[in-house]
C-alpha cells in the first residue's frame, strides 16, 4: 500500500517557474511595477528547459504566494446570487461587497473584492523546436468545478443571449480592463461562467496557493503530451504583486490518482507506519512481561 | 389553569398567580389588619360587607407551578438569565449583529444560544407540567363539605373548599385545609390526628372541639354557627395558633393550637369530625412550610467554574494574540501599498492598524467562543438527570421492608457522593432501628436473662424478611400464628389505612407518607412480641396468686416475700410509670380510654382528701375535676370507665383482650381465667396498641404485658392494669412527673389499690437513680440483702452496658400519708407559684425521688440495623472518616458504637469530659500533645516503612489519620471544645483520630461541629440521620442523606438523598457515588479537551490568514459542532461509563479513595487536557496543511477535511477514554460520524447560492470522491492520538492505578477474583495491625522494618534458617525496646486509665493483663521454633502493668506481620520448598496473633464498664 502510494506521487512530473521578477536578472524584472490599469501590457518571456517529458494530460497552474485570499473580509466580499445570475442582485449587489458594490452609481458586476482583484496574467506557451516557436494548445474549458460551472454560475437571464445587453446598466470591477461579458470570445465561456473567473473566485486556503489555468490534452498515445526539450513562456504581465511581497509562478504538473505532486502524504504515512509498527511490537514486549504480573497481582494499599 | 369556579358565597376569593403576586397580597394584607375574621359561609347576607372590605383569602386551590401558558416565556427567560453563562453567549450572538465585528452570519450564531435555552425551558415546562398533574390530582381529591342548599355534607373536590366552609372527615382522612374543630364524634370532644407528614413525628395528637361546642347537647348543625373567628394571619409557625370566637351572645372563646387541624394530618381513631375552615390553599401552615428544594453546588462544579475562568483567560490571551497579530499584518503593509486582498471598510478608507485590532479582538471572541463549553452546563444537567435515574433504577437500594427506595431530591450534587470524606451519623434510627426491644431484666439482685427472647430475637433476622414481603400483598399470615396471630390484623389495617391515606404534598410524598403510616402507627411484632423468661414468669404467677389469696383473705400484703413483693412492684411499675396511650387498632369506636394530661391531676388539697375516702373502686364518682367544664357527658364518660361499670363496650373488649393473651400464653402454663372463655369470638380482634412518646416505654409495657400485667387503659387519673388472678385493677395515678433530661428519669404517684398506699415509681437512667436510693445499713440483715442486692443490680447493668443495651432502673418508693399530704403542700405552691415555677417543680421532684426502694433494671436493646458494622468497616476501608454525633448518653453511645464497629477493642479511646471551658482546653492540649508525639513518631517511621519493598502501607504515610485512636466527646465538652479559642485544637485531635463519638449533642451541636469539619478541614461532609433532630445537621453538611425510617419525615424533607436503610449508604457512596463522580469528572475534562482542540484549530489558522478572524471551517460546522455532532458519545459516556463494576467497587473498597483525593479531575489534569488539545489539533491542523500546501484546495475544502478529522480524533479521544463499551456507546459514536456526513452531504447540496460567505455548495461532495480527502482522514486522527495511547498503554500495564487493577479484577473469572479479594484483606488487615503496632512503638516498627529490609535482602534459598535467626534477634531487640517504652511512657502519657481507676481495678486488669501475657507466652513457647523467648523475663518483672501488656500485644501480631510478609515474599521469590516452611510459620504466627487479639479483646470488653463507673475520670486511656 504505502509502495503504491509512493509510486502514486512518484509518476508525477512537475516544473516550476517564479516570473514575479524580483531579481534583477529576470526577464518580468521591468514588469515589477505595473499597475492595474497600465496599457499595453507589460510582457515578457521566460524560457525554460523540459528535462523529461510529460507523458500524461499535463495541468498548466498560476500560483500566487503571500496572497492572503482567506482574509476574513475579503472572502465576504462577493455576492453569490449576484453570479447565479439573479438580476435584481446584479443591479442591486449585496452589502457585502462594499466597497466595491456600485463605481459612479453603477452597479458592479461582479461586485467585491474577490472578482476585483482577479488574476489578469495571461500565459501563453511555446514549444522551441529548432528556433520555430509552435505554440502549444492551452485549453481554457474544463478547469473549473463542473458544479460551479453550471450550477453555482450562471448568466443573467433575460431576452435573447447578447451578454451586453444583459449586463446593462452595470459597470465593470474597479481594476479590470474589460467589462465581465468580455472576458472571453466564446459565449459559454463568458461573463459569469468564464472559468478563469471561476476558478478565481474559489478563494484559497491558505496564502500560498496555485490555481488551474489551463489544459493540456494529450494528442494521442504516441506522443508525450510535453516532450523534453526547450519551452517558452510568453507573460502579459499585468498582475501586480510586487507591492505586498508577492511571488507569481507557473507551474505544469501531470496529475496522479492521488492528485498533483505533494510527497508529504506518503512521506508521512511511510513515518507513522514505521512508527506504529516499532511500538507496536515494543508494547506487545511490555505487555508479554509486565502485563501478567498486573493480573495476578492485587491492588497495593 | 388557574382561574376555578368564584363560588361567591361566602368569603371573597382570588387565586393566587405564583408566589410574587401571593406576596403582594400578604403585604397589602398586613397593612390593613393583622388578624383575619372567618365567617360561615352559609350565612350569605353577612358576608357581603366583608367582601367589599377588600380581604381576599386563598381558596384551597393549590399551585404549585411556577408558569401559566402566559407567563412562561418571559419568566423562563429571566430566569435562565440569572446564570452567567446565558447572558455570555447571548451578548456574543448580539455582537454578530455589529458589522464591524462580526464573524458568523448573525441568525446562526443565535442558533446555539436559543437551542440552549430552548432545551432548558423545556426541561422546566415539563417540570412544570409534572407539577400541575400532581397538584391537579390533590385538587381533585374529594371531602365533604356542608351544602347550603342541600342542607347535608356533600362530596367536593379540595379546590372548591373555601374559608368558612364546613367540612366532615372521617377517619384515616387527610386533612384538606387548615380546620377549626367544632365537633367530633369522640365523646370528649376529642380528635387525634397523625402529624408525620407535616413534622414526622409519629405519635398521634389529640385535637379538642372549641369548648364552648364540646357543651352542645344535640349534633354540631353548621347551619346554626353564627359566630365570627377572629384568628391571626397565616403563618407557617406549626406549633402556634392563636385566636378567639366570638358568639352571637357576644361571648368570646380563645382558640388555640390545640382547636387546630391542620392540612396534610390524617384523622386517626376518630370517627368523624367537623369543622371550619380557616386557612385554605396556600395559606395553610402546611404549605407554608413547604420551601422548595436547596440549590446546592457541587465540589466538581466549583472546581469545573474555576477552570472555566481558566478557559476564559484563555481565550482573552488567544483573541489579544490575534489582535495585535493582525494589527501588526496590517502595519506591515504601510499606509500606501494596501494589498488588492485588504479589503477597506464600506466607506472605502482603511482601518487603522490599532482600531482594526480592536474590532478584530472583539471578532476573535465571537470565532473563539467555542471555547467556553456553551453546551456544557446543559450536558452536566442531562448527565445528572439520567444518572439520578439510574440511581433510583438500582433494585439494590430498594428496601423491601419498608417498600421505599432511594430518592435524589437534589439533582445536582450527585458526584459529590463520590467525593465525601467525612461522614457524620445520627446514631438512634440511623445506625439502630430505632425499635426497642426488651431483651432482659434484673430483678432484687436475680438476673433473667430472657434466653427464649434472644432467641426469637435471633430468629427475627431471618423470618422478618419473609413477612413483610407477603404482608403488602394483602395476605393473612400462618406461619407463626400464635405468635403473629395479630399480625393479619395490621396488615388488613394497613391496606385500609394506605387506601385511604393521601397527602398534600407531591405524589411521591404521598406515597412516602403512605409507607410511613403503616410503620409509625404499629410497632412491629419485633417489639411487641416478648417470649417471658419462664423463672420469672413462674414467680409472677405466684406472686399473683397470692395476692388473690391474700385479697379474699383480706390479709395485709407485706406477707409476701419481699423478693415476690419486688417482682410485683416491678411489672406494676413497668406498666404504670410510663405515658403510653392506649388505642384499639381496628375501629375508633373501640377507642379505650386514652386520654391523659401532663399535669399533675390532682389540683387540690381538697380533692386530695376527697379522693382519699376509702371506698376503692368507686372512682368514678369522684372523678370529676375542679373543673368547671365537667358536663353530664363527661360524667357519663368516666362511670363508664370503672370497673364495676356493666357497659358492654369496654368490657367485651377487656374479655377479648384476655382471650388473645390466653391464646397466647397458654404454652406458658397461664390458665385463662374462668367464666371468660365463655365469650368467645374472634379473640385477636381486641388487641390494644401502645403509643408511646419514646420507643423504650412501649417496649417495657409490652414486656410487662408479656408477664401477663398489662396496660388495658389509661385516664387521666388513673391507670387500669390487668393481673392474672386478679383482673383489673385500676391505680389512682395522682401525679405523674414527667421525664426531662437533667433529672433522667421520670416518676408516677399512684395509689395503690390493694394496699391503699400511696406508691412513687421511679424509672431513670442507673447512674441516677443507684445514688437516689434509700441508705441502708450494713447492721441489720435486710439492709444487707438490699445492698448486695444493689452490687448484683449494678454489675448486671454494668453486663447490660458491655452488651449495648439501654439501661434503666425501676424504683420504687412508698409514701405514708402524712408524707404526702407534706409533699402535696409544697409542691402545690410549686405549681401554683408564677415565679421561676420550673424551678420550684423540678424541687419538688427531687423531694420526692429520694430513699427509693430498688426494684430492678431493664436493658433495653436499639438493635442496629442490618450490615451497619459491615457497612461501616466498608466505609473506613474506602478512606472515610465516620462521626457519630448522638443525644444519646455516652455509655449507650460508646457501646453501640463498639457494636457496630465504630470503636474496635485494640484500639486507644480517648474520653473528653470536661466541667468547665479551662478543664476543657488543658484537656486537649494534653491529648494533642500525646497524640503528637505519637503522630510524628509516626511519621518518621511512615518514612522509614515507605522504603520498604512492595508493602505500601494502608493509609499513606503523610495521612494524618492514626488508626488506632478514638474520640469520645460529651455534649458539654464539646460546646466547650466548640468555642473559637479551641476548635481548631479540637479538630486537629479529632481529625487524627479514627472515629470520633460526640454524645449528648444538641441538634445545634451536631450542624456546628459539620460546619466545623466543612469549613476548616475543607472536606467533603455527608451528614447522615434520620429524626427531626439531624435537620440541621443534613442542611449544612455537603451532602445531606436522610433514613427514612422510623421517625418520619422531616429528615427526609430536608435531605439530598433519602435512603431507606444506613447499609445502603454503601452502595449509594462506594458505587454510585464514585460512578457519577468518575463519569461527571471525565466528562468535564473531555469537555474542555474538546472544545480547546476545536477552537485551536481555528486558532492555528489565524497564523495563515493574517489574523484576519476567517475560520477555514465552516459556520455551520462550527456552531453545531458541539450542539450536534460531538455531543452525543460525550452524553452516552457520562451517564453510561463505568469504570470499574459494582462488584468490584463494593469489593474494594479503597477504590473510593481515588474520588475523595480527586483523582479523576485534579487542577493539572485541566492543563495536561489542554496541552494534549494543543498538539492534537496542531497534529489536525498540519497535516493538512502540509498536504494542501500550495495547492488549489479552497478554505472549505480544505476546512471540510479538518472538521472530519477534528471529529474523528475527538470521538476516538473518547473512544480511549471509555472504559465500558456497550451498543449505546458504539452506536452513538457511529451515529454522530453517520451525522456528521449526512448533514454535511445535505448542507452542501442545498442550495448554490445560500450560507454566505462559505457557500460550501457541493463541497463535501466532491471532497468523498477525492482519496486524498481518505489519506488524511486517517493518517490525521491516528498522530493525534498516539501520545495518549501510548500514555494509556504504558500506564496501565506499568503503573497501573487502583482503578485500573480493580478494572481488571472485574475481568477474572469469579473465583480467581475471589481469591484475590481474600488475599487482599488479610493484606489489609496486616497493614492495619502493622500500623497499629507502629502507632504504638514507633521505635519498635522502625526496627521492624529494618529486620524485614535485612529479611528481603537474603537470599532466598539458605533464608529460611536466616530469617527465622534474624527473627529471633529482631525479639529479643523489639522486647528491649518494649521495656525501654513501657519504662519511657509513664512520664509521656497524660492519664492512664489505671491511674484513675480504683486501685482494686487496677489490680484486677493488672493480673488479667499479667495472666494473658503468660498465656500469649504459652502460646509463643509452642512455636516450631525451638528456642526459649526472652519473654519471660519481661513478663517476671512485677511492674508489668496493664500498659505494657498492651503496647506488648501488637508485637505479637507485628512479628506475626513480619514473618507472613517474608514468608509471602519468599513465595514468590523462590518457589521452592522453603516456603512450605514460610507458610507454616505464618500460620502459627497468626494463629498467635488471633489468639492474642481475642485476650486484647475479652480484657477490652471489660474496661468500658469500669469506665462507666468513673464517670468523673477526665481522660481515659485504655
Amino acid at each position: 500500500f504505502l509502495v503504491g502510494l509512493g509510486q502514486g506521487w512518484g509518476c508525477v512530473r512537475g516544473l516550476l517557474i517564479d516570473y514575479t521578477g524580483t531579481e534583477p536578472s529576470s526577464p518580468c524584472n521591468k514588469c515589477l511595477n505595473v499597475s492595474w490599469d497600465s496599457t499595453p501590457p507589460c510582457t515578457c518571456t521566460i524560457n525554460f528547459t523540459l528535462e523529461h517529458a510529460f507523458e500524461s494530460n499535463v495541468f498548466m497552474y498560476y500560483g500566487l504566494s503571500n496572497f492572503y485570499q482567506n482574509h476574513r473580509r475579503y472572502v465576504k466580499s462577493r455576492d453569490d446570487s449576484q453570479l447565479n445570475g439573479d438580476n435584481s442582485s446584479l443591479l442591486n449587489p449585496s452589502k457585502e461587497c462594499e466597497p466595491y458594490r456600485t463605481n459612479e452609481d453603477k452597479p458592479i458586476a461582479p461586485c467585491g473584492a474577490i472578482a476585483n482583484s482577479m488574476f489578469n496574467d495571461t500565459l501563453e506557451l511555446y514549444r522551441i523546436d529548432n528556433d520555430t516557436r509552435t505554440p502549444i494548445t492551452l485549453i481554457k474549458k474544463g478547469i473549473a468545478w463542473w458544479t460551479d460551472k453550471n450550477v453555482k454560475f450562471r448568466n443573467p437571464t433575460g431576452d435573447g443571449n447578447n451578454l451586453t445587453a444583459l449586463f446593462q446598466g452595470t459597470t465593470k470591477p474597479v481594476n479590470w480592463p474589460k467589462p465581465v461579458y468580455m472576458l472571453d470570445s466564446e459565449p459559454d465561456n463568458n461573463g459569469f461562467i468564464n472559468e478563469d473567473f471561476i476558478v478565481w473566485m474559489r478563494t484559497a486556503a491558505l496564502p500560498t496557493f496555485r490555481k488551474l489555468y489551463r489544459l493540456i490534452e494529450r494528442k494521442n498515445n504516441f506522443q508525450p503530451t510535453l516532450q523534453a526539450g526547450k519551452y517558452s513562456l510568453d507573460i502579459a504581465y499585468n498582475y501586480p504583486v510586487h507591492s505586498f511581497d508577492g511571488r507569481k509562478r507557473m507551474i505544469l504538473s501531470t496529475i496522479s490518482w492521488m492528485g498533483g505532486k505533494n510527497p508529504f502524504l506518503g512521506i508521512a504515512y511511510i513515518t507513522v507506519g514505521s512508527i506504529c509498527f516499532f511500538l507496536g511490537v515494543v508494547l506487545l514486549f511490555i505487555h508479554h512481561k509486565y502485563g501478567n504480573r498486573n493480573t495476578s497481582a492485587d491492588i497495593p494499599n | 389553569m388557574s382561574q376555578g369556579t368564584a363560588g361567591g358565597e361566602g368569603a371573597p376569593q382570588v387565586l393566587p398567580e405564583g408566589k410574587e403576586r401571593q406576596r403582594k397580597r400578604r403585604r397589602r394584607k398586613k397593612k390593613e389588619s393583622k388578624t383575619r375574621l372567618v365567617r360561615s359561609s352559609l350565612l350569605l347576607p353577612e358576608a357581603e360587607p366583608e367582601k367589599s372590605k377588600g380581604t381576599v383569602l386563598a381558596c384551597n386551590r393549590l399551585k404549585t407551578t411556577k408558569y401559566t401558558a402566559l407567563s412562561f416565556l418571559p419568566k423562563n427567560l429571566f430566569e435562565q438569565f440569572h446564570r452567567l453563562a446565558n447572558v455570555y453567549f447571548v451578548f456574543i450572538a448580539l455582537l454578530n449583529f455589529v458589522p464591524a465585528v462580526n464573524a458568523f452570519q448573525p441568525e446562526l450564531a443565535l442558533a446555539p444560544v436559543l437551542f440552549i435555552l430552548a432545551v432548558t425551558a423545556i426541561k422546566d415546562l415539563w417540570e412544570d407540567y409534572s407539577r400541575y398533574r400532581s397538584d391537579k390530582e390533590i385538587n381533585h381529591m374529594e371531602c365533604l363539605v356542608y351544602s347550603r342548599t342541600e342542607k347535608k355534607y356533600i362530596s367536593r373536590y379540595w379546590k372548591e373548599v373555601k374559608v368558612g366552609d364546613f367540612v366532615q372527615l372521617r377517619c384515616n382522612e387527610i386533612i384538606p385545609a387548615d380546620i377549626l374543630l367544632l365537633s367530633s364524634s369522640d365523646p370528649d370532644g376529642l380528635c387525634h390526628i397523625e402529624t408525620a407528614n407535616l413534622d414526622g413525628e409519629t405519635n398521634l395528637k389529640q385535637r379538642q372541639v372549641v369548648r364552648r361546642f364540646l357543651e352542645l347537647d344535640s349534633e354540631f348543625d353548621p347551619l346554626k354557627f353564627t359566630s365570627v373567628i377572629e384568628c391571626e394571619k397565616p403563618n407557617n409557625d406549626l406549633s402556634r395558633f392563636r385566636g378567639y370566637i366570638i358568639h352571637r351572645s357576644g361571648k368570646k372563646d380563645g382558640l388555640f393550637k390545640e382547636n387546630l387541624l391542620l392540612r396534610g394530618c390524617t384523622i386517626r381513631n376518630t370517627e368523624e369530625v367537623a369543622g371550619i375552615v380557616i386557612y385554605a390553599g396556600h395559606e395553610t401552615k402546611a404549605l407554608l412550610n413547604n420551601n422548595g428544594p436547596r440549590y446546592k453546588r457541587s465540589k466538581l462544579e466549583r472546581q469545573m467554574n474555576a477552570d472555566v475562568l481558566w478557559c476564559v483567560l484563555i481565550l482573552l490571551i488567544m483573541c489579544l494574540f490575534s489582535a495585535i497579530g493582525h494589527g501588526l499584518w496590517v502595519w506591515q503593509y504601510g499606509e500606501k501599498k494596501k494589498p488588492i486582498f485588504d479589503v477597506p471598510g464600506p466607506n472605502g478608507k482603511y482601518l487603522s492598524p490599532v482600531l482594526a485590532s480592536v474590532y478584530l479582538f472583539l471578532t476573535m471572541i465571537i470565532v473563539f467562543q467555542v471555547l467556553i463549553p456553551i453546551s456544557l452546563y446543559v450536558s452536566i444537567e442531562i448527565v445528572k438527570i439520567c444518572q439520578v435515574y439510574f440511581i433510583h433504577q438500582d433494585k439494590d437500594l430498594y428496601d423491601e421492608e419498608t417498600d421505599s427506595q432511594l430518592q435524589c431530591r437534589a439533582l445536582n450534587i450527585t458526584e459529590d457522593l463520590g467525593q465525601v470524606q467525612f461522614i457524620f451519623s445520627d446514631k438512634t434510627g440511623t445506625l439502630t432501628e430505632n425499635k426497642m426491644v426488651f431483651r432482659r431484666c434484673t430483678v432484687s439482685g436475680i438476673e433473667y436473662s430472657h434466653d427464649d427472647n434472644a432467641k426469637r430475637l435471633a430468629m427475627y433476622q431471618e423470618p422478618d424478611s419473609e413477612e413483610e414481603e407477603a404482608a403488602p400483598k394483602g395476605g393473612t399470615l400462618s406461619q407463626r400464628d400464635s405468635i403473629c396471630s395479630h399480625q393479619s390484623i395490621k396488615v388488613v389495617h394497613r391496606s385500609q389505612s394506605t387506601k385511604t391515606h393521601r397527602r398534600t404534598g407531591s405524589r411521591a410524598e404521598a406515597k412516602r407518607a403512605s409507607i410511613l403510616s403503616k410503620h409509625t402507627a404499629f410497632s412491629s411484632p419485633m417489639e411487641k412480641d416478648i417470649t417471658p423468661d419462664p423463672r420469672l414468669l413462674e414467680k409472677v404467677n405466684e406472686c399473683a396468686k397470692h395476692l388473690e389469696v391474700m385479697r379474699s383473705h383480706e390479709q395485709p400484703l407485706s406477707h409476701l416475700s419481699p423478693e415476690l413483693c419486688d417482682v410485683f412492684d416491678f411489672f406494676i411499675a413497668l406498666t404504670i410509670c410510663n405515658t403510653v396511650v392506649v388505642t384499639a387498632p381496628n375501629q375508633p369506636r373501640q377507642k379505650v380510654r386514652d386520654r391523659f394530661e401532663l399535669k399533675s391531676p390532682v389540683k387540690t388539697i381538697e380533692d386530695f382528701i376527697r379522693r382519699f375516702t376509702p371506698s376503692r373502686l368507686t372512682s368514678g364518682s369522684n372523678s370529676s375535676s375542679s373543673s368547671s367544664l365537667a358536663t353530664s357527658k363527661s360524667m357519663h364518660r368516666f362511670g363508664l370507665s370503672t370497673l364495676s361499670s356493666t357497659s358492654t363496650d369496654s368490657t367485651l373488649l377487656k374479655l377479648e383482650e384476655k382471650l388473645a393473651y390466653s391464646a397466647q400464653m397458654n404454652n406458658n402454663g397461664y390458665s385463662s381465667q374462668q367464666g371468660r372463655t365463655a365469650l368467645g369470638g374472634a379473640p385477636e380482634e381486641g388487641e390494644l396498641r401502645y403509643e408511646a412518646e419514646s420507643p423504650d416505654e412501649a417496649a417495657l409495657v409490652y414486656a410487662a404485658r408479656a408477664y401477663n400485667c398489662s396496660l388495658v387503659g389509661r385516664l387521666s387519673d388513673q391507670v387500669s392494669v390487668e393481673l392474672p388472678h386478679l383482673g383489673t385493677l385500676n391505680f389512682e395515678v395522682l401525679h405523674t412527673l414527667g421525664f426531662d433530661s437533667v433529672r433522667k428519669r421520670m416518676s408516677v404517684v399512684v395509689r395503690h389499690p390493694l394496699t391503699d398506699e400511696i406508691n412513687v415509681y421511679t424509672k431513670g437512667a442507673d447512674s441516677v437513680v443507684m445514688d437516689l436510693l434509700l441508705p441502708c445499713s450494713s447492721d441489720d440483715p435486710r439492709g444487707k440483702h438490699q445492698k448486695k442486692i444493689r452490687s448484683k443490680t449494678q454489675n448486671y447493668l454494668n453486663l447490660y452496658a458491655v452488651d449495648g443495651l439501654r439501661t434503666l432502673c425501676i424504683a420504687k418508693r412508698v409514701l405514708s400519708k402524712e408524707e404526702y399530704g407534706c409533699w402535696l403542700k409544697t409542691h402545690l405552691e410549686a405549681e401554683s407559684s408564677i415565679e421561676n415555677r420550673e424551678e420550684l417543680l423540678f424541687q419538688s421532684a427531687l423531694r420526692l425521688e429520694r430513699n427509693l426502694h430498688l426494684l430492678g433494671a431493664t436493658g433495653i436493646e436499639d438493635r442496629l440495623q442490618d450490615g451497619v458494622p459491615e457497612t461501616i468497616a466498608s466505609l473506613r476501608k474506602a478512606g472515610l472518616q465516620i462521626w457519630v454525633l448522638t443525644g444519646d448518653k455516652q455509655e449507650t453511645a460508646v457501646n453501640i458504637a463498639y457494636a457496630c464497629k465504630l470503636l474496635d477493642h485494640d484500639e486507644e479511646i480517648i474520653t473528653l469530659n470536661a466541667e468547665s471551658p479551662e478543664t476543657c482546653a488543658v484537656l486537649l492540649e494534653q491529648c494533642l500533645q500525646c497524640v503528637e508525639s505519637k503522630f510524628s513518631n509516626n511519621t518518621i517511621d511512615g518514612a522509614t516503612g515507605s522504603m520498604t519493598v512492595g508493602f505500601t502501607p494502608l493509609y499513606p504515610p503523610s495521612s494524618p489519620v492514626l488508626s488506632s485512636l478514638g474520640l469520645v466527646i460529651d455534649g458539654r465538652t464539646l460546646a466547650y471544645a466548640l468555642e473559637p479559642t479551641l476548635e481548631d485544637k479540637f479538630l486537629a485531635l479529632a481529625k487524627r483520630c479514627r472515629s470520633v463519638l460526640c454524645c449528648r449533642s444538641t441538634p445545634l451541636q451536631k450542624s456546628m461541629v459539620v460546619k466545623l469539619v466543612r469549613d476548616k478541614l475543607k472536606a467533603m461532609t455527608l451528614a447522615i440521620g434520620d429524626g427531626a433532630n439531624d435537620v440541621s445537621m443534613i442542611q449544612v453538611a455537603d451532602v445531606g442523606v436522610g433514613i427514612s425510617g422510623q421517625e418520619g419525615m422531616q429528615a427526609v424533607m430536608a435531605s439530598d438523598f433519602a435512603i431507606p436503610r444506613f447499609r445502603h449508604l454503601e452502595k449509594l457512596l462506594l458505587v454510585h457515588g464514585h460512578w457519577c463522580y468518575s463519569r461527571l469528572a471525565n466528562m468535564v475534562l473531555y469537555f474542555f479537551y474538546k472544545n480547546a482542540m476545536f477552537v485551536a484549530l481555528l486558532f492555528w489558522y489565524q497564523f495563515y490568514c493574517g489574523f484576519s478572524g476567517s475560520s477555514m471551517i465552516d459556520q455551520w460546522y462550527l456552531i453545531f459542532f458541539n450542539l450536534f455532532f460531538s455531543s452525543l458519545p460525550q452524553l452516552v459516556t457520562g451517564v453510561l461509563d463505568k469504570d470499574v463494576p459494582a462488584e468490584v467497587l463494593i469489593a474494594v473498597p479503597q477504590l473510593y479513595k481515588s474520588g475523595q483525593n480527586m483523582e479523576e479531575y485534579q487542577p493539572h489534569m485541566f492543563w495536561m487536557n489542554m496541552i494534549d488539545a494543543m498538539y492534537q489539533s496542531l497534529v489536525c491542523f498540519f497535516i493538512p496543511y502540509f498536504t494542501y500546501y500550495d495547492s488549489e484546495v479552497d478554505i472549505f475544502s480544505w476546512g471540510t477535511p479538518i472538521t472530519t478529522i477534528a471529529l474523528f480524533t475527538i470521538i476516538l479521544h473518547l473512544a480511549i477514554e471509555t472504559k465500558t463499551w456497550t451498543f449505546l456507546h458504539w452506536s452513538s459514536c457511529i451515529f454522530s460520524i453517520i451525522l456528521f456526513f449526512f448533514v454535511a452531504l445535505v448542507y452542501n447540496a442545498s442550495c448554490p447560492v445560500c450560507h454566505p460567505p462559505s457557500n460550501p455548495y457541493w463541497t463535501m461532495e466532491r471532497l468523498m470522491g477525492d482519496p486524498m480527502f481518505y489519506f488524511t482522514c486517517i493518517i490525521s486522527p491516528v498522530v493525534a492520538l498516539l501520545p495518549r495511547f501510548l500514555y494509556r498503554t504504558l500506564q496501565g500495564t506499568l503503573f497501573p492505578t487502583q482503578l485500573q487493577l480493580g478494572r481488571q479484577l472485574s475481568k477474572l473469572s469469579p473465583e480467581t477474583r475471589a481469591q484475590l479479594l481474600t488475599e487482599l484483606n488479610v493484606k489489609e488487615t496486616m497493614c492495619q495491625t502493622r500500623l497499629f503496632a507502629d502507632s504504638f512503638s514507633p521505635s519498635l516498627g522502625s526496627n521492624a522494618s529494618d529486620c524485614y529490609k535485612a529479611d528481603n535482602q537474603s537470599t532466598p534459598l539458605p533464608a529460611s534458617p536466616q530469617t527465622r535467626e534474624a527473627l529471633l534477634r529482631e525479639d529479643t531487640e523489639a522486647d528491649h525496646k518494649t521495656d525501654q517504652t513501657a519504662a519511657a511512657s509513664p512520664q509521656g502519657a497524660v492519664l492512664y486509665e489505671e491511674n484513675k481507676l480504683p486501685s482494686s481495678a487496677a489490680a484486677l486488669e493488672r493480673s488479667m493483663g499479667f495472666r494473658e501475657v503468660q498465656c500469649g507466652t504459652a502460646e509463643v513457647e509452642s512455636l516450631p521454633v525451638g528456642t526459649t523467648f526472652p519473654w519471660s523475663s519481661a513478663v517476671d518483672q512485677a511492674d508489668f502493668s496493664l500498659l505494657k501488656w498492651i503496647t506488648s500485644t501488637p508485637l505479637f501480631s507485628h512479628i506475626g506481620t513480619v514473618l507472613q510478609v517474608s514468608s509471602s515474599s519468599l513465595q514468590n521469590e523462590a518457589q521452592d520448598s522453603m516456603c512450605v516452611l514460610g507458610s507454616a510459620l505464618h500460620v502459627d504466627f497468626k494463629g498467635l496473633k488471633e489468639e492474642s487479639s481475642n485476650n486484647l479483646q475479652d480484657k477490652m470488653k471489660g474496661t468500658p464498664t469500669d469506665h462507666c463507673k468513673n464517670d468523673n475520670s477526665e481522660t481515659t486511656f485504655l
